[in-house]
């Protein structure tokens, strides 16, 4: 589901407001095809209002906005068909099994030959041994599992993913590390993450953000951790 | 199958089996509907005769009170969790999401509503099976979900949901359940379709318009 | 400033005849023959009852500017209506209580039009308590105009079940306001008063929306200060 339009998103002059409250100044942003880029900054930067635009969940209050060809306000039902994306919250069913929230939502996605589809993006997320089980007993990290095959269900060609590490421990988070290099495939991936490794280990670009500004914006070619770490706590104010 | 009633489906059977599986929907509105129904019988000082004549009231103030329980669960299992987020990811448009609310919240009232009235007759000594008393029924219970899921989205925005909810849905509702009480009375007591034909328009035109509304305006609290 | 002389203007003007119409209600009009002295209460009643309507057609025009245009201006209408109309509203059935009691003996009747009231009242009580416990300001907004258009919607609906029930259970109780029509010196003190009272309520909406200003433009500049660190 590969359009052939230049770039996968367009921000221009992004700006979104509440009131007089500023959380979004003047982004601008281009990602291109199969890029992999990570945003860092500070709680209260913006990252996850500008993923739930990005996800079309919220409104800019300025700017524009272009994903996989399609300006924002022209058709945001087509854009959703092409996005995956993973929040905070698992965004699941509680009394329903992990199979019956993905049943839902493929069936919303209209996503073809539904119940194979299931079982691969199971296997592919090692979570087929508790697929069958009500959501609510299950951990944390096996909810943001099924939160990630969820996102991929309909095969998008990009994935806005929010923190996705956020509450897991070290085991769980060396399993998210192999799922995301097995799903990243030829996809455009924007992820946000306060975990500086994994950023710099996964993405090929990477971008920092506070108080609502885009201070940084560079291509990741081999970048030197501590170096990125000190770059980092200079702009924001916050160490690593 | 179109798109539309392809996902109003699917959003309905989402509803039904999370419902099912959690049952707090229909059992909150069963057991304070009868709850309802003795208290009142054992308040009133009231003859069998009095009784009589107050049943319709009682029926449908039990109607309402455990309708209104009803309602202000209906959005739990969405906020929860973010679900209401991934619906609004979904393709699926805002009205499906509203009416496929909607139409479940009405189903569950219904299930609830068919095993009180056997147990209202019971209790009450009345024979309930005529159908235009099912007519008023199934018209009432349509304009009580329509302008109640709207309000329970709205309410379960607040600081105060358990209050907000009826505060916002009892006055509007007035002229649905005078004309429920009306016309079930009249019913009761032997009445026929030229009797109650004012108050059925009466609750035909409060649903369309209660309808109409609330699936033009729903999107307008999804938003941010 | 002319907007400032202008609001002064109406101030003054209102002020000055009020105080006419309080001396035209309690010392020149004269006493109803059969309803004694506290038929005077009437001249205040009506008019509050038509300019609270009056506030919650401003709450509607106001509602469906908000949701149509989304500027606060609209927002700040229909919020300061809504305040105004409750206050007046609750007057306005104060007043009718005070007065039913000696006039008819009861405090309070089920009639179409006192319930229509009360329904009224309460709706837009309910307004203004979705304001104060909303979580979200903008969540606030968006909710109280959905109301403030379907509850001005509902209200003759209500006022119709009412009467056709009233019609199938009738009250014994007898009617209202005046006993058998008004003279031409009554009529003209309740005009007087109905426009008073209008004025009042705009008054008090105006002030009321230059305080939401107000308090926008100091969180405007809060915020500025904020960022600017």
């Amino acid at each position: 589901m590969e359009p052939s339009i230049s770039s996968a998103i367009e921000i221009n002059s992004l700006r979104k407001s509440y009131g007089a409250q500023f959380i979004l100044n003047n982004i601008n942003l281009v990602v291109n095809w199969g890029d992999f880029l990570c945003l860092f900054g500070p709680n209260g930067s913006g990252k996850t209002t500008l993923l739930k635009i990005l996800a079309t969940l919220y409104s800019p209050s300025g700017g524009t906005l272009r994903i996989a060809g399609v300006d924002l306000d022209e058709n945001p039902s087509h854009i959703r068909k092409n996005i995956g994306v993973v929040t905070h919250q698992p965004l699941l069913y509680s009394h329903l099994t992990g199979y019956e929230n993905l049943y839902l939502h493929g069936m919303l996605f209209r996503v073809p030959k539904l119940e194979n589809r299931i079982i691969d993006v199971a296997k592919l997320l090692e979570i087929t041994p508790f697929l069958y089980k009500r959501t609510d007993i299950l951990s944390h990290g096996m909810q943001k599992r099924i939160s990630l095959a969820r996102s991929i269900l309909h095969d998008p060609s990009i994935l806005l993913l929010d923190e996705p590490d956020a509450g897991l421990d070290q085991s769980a988070l060396s399993i998210l590390d192999n799922l995301i290099e097995s799903i990243r495939g030829r996809r455009t991936i924007i992820m946000s993450t306060h975990n500086i490794d994994l950023g710099l280990r996964l993405a090929n670009r990477v971008a920092i953000l506070s108080a609502g500004k885009m201070l940084y914006n560079e291509m990741n070619d081999k970048m030197d951790s501590n170096e990125f770490k000190q770059n980092y706590t200079h702009l924001t104010g916050e160490s690593k | 199958m179109n798109a539309f009633l392809h996902n109003l489906i699917t959003l309905i059977w989402k509803d039904i089996v999370a419902e099912l599986r959690g049952k707090e929907i229909i059992t909150s509105i069963l057991s304070f509907a009868i709850l309802t129904l003795v208290i009142f019988n054992l308040a009133l000082r009231a003859t069998p005769q009095m009784i009589l004549t107050l049943s319709p009231g009682i029926l449908w103030i039990s109607f309402i009170f455990a309708g209104i329980l009803g309602l202000t669960r209906i959005f739990v299992n969405e906020k929860e969790n973010g679900n209401l987020e991934g619906l609004l990811l979904s393709p699926a448009s805002r009205e499906a999401i509203y009416l496929g609310k909607m139409f479940s919240t009405l189903i569950f009232m219904l299930i609830a509503q068919s095993i009180i009235l056997p147990i209202f007759s019971i209790l009450f000594n009345v024979s309930l099976f005529e159908p235009m008393l099912l007519l008023i029924l199934i018209l009432t219970t349509i304009g009580f979900s329509s302008i109640g899921t709207l309000f329970s989205a709205i309410a379960i925005n607040t600081k105060s949901r358990e209050i907000m909810l009826p505060m916002l849905f009892v006055p509007i509702v007035i002229p649905i359940i005078i004309g429920a009480v009306v016309s079930t009375g009249t019913i009761m007591e032997g009445g026929n379709w030229p009797d109650i034909r004012q108050w059925v328009q009466l609750i035909l035109v409060f649903d369309i318009l209660a309808f109409v509304f609330s699936t033009l305006t729903f999107e307008q609290i999804l938003q941010e | 400033m002319a907007v400032f002389k202008l609001r002064n203007i109406l101030h003054i003007t209102t002020f000055v005849m009020m105080l006419v119409v309080l001396y035209a209600i309690f010392l020149w009009v004269p006493t109803d023959k059969n309803l004694g002295i506290s038929q005077r209460i009437f001249y205040i009643h009506v008019p509050l009852a038509w300019s609270g309507f009056l506030a919650f057609v401003l709450v509607l025009i106001g509602s469906v500017g908000y949701l149509w245009k989304r500027t606060p201006k609209w927002d700040h209408l229909a919020h300061a209506s809504a305040e105004v109309g409750v206050l007046f509203t609750t007057l306005m059935l104060t007043t009718g209580v005070l007065w039913a009691k000696p006039v008819w003996g009861v405090w309070w009747t089920w009639d179409p039009r006192l319930t229509t009231s009360l329904i009224l009242w309460l709706i837009y009580v309910a307004y203004l308590m979705l304001r104060a416990y909303s979580s979200d300001r903008y969540q606030a907004e968006r909710s109280s105009a959905i109301l403030g258009i379907f509850g001005f919607i509902d209200v003759p609906i209500v006022y119709l079940s009412i009467y056709w029930w009233r019609t199938v259970h009738p009250q014994p109780l007898v009617g209202p306001a005046t006993s058998g029509g008004l003279d031409s010196s009554m009529y003209n003190v309740l005009m007087l008063s109905t426009l008073v009272f209008t004025l009042i309520l705009v008054c008090l909406v105006l002030e009321r929306i230059s305080i939401f200003k107000s308090e926008r433009s100091l969180e405007e500049i809060r915020w500025s200060l904020e960022l600017s660190k």
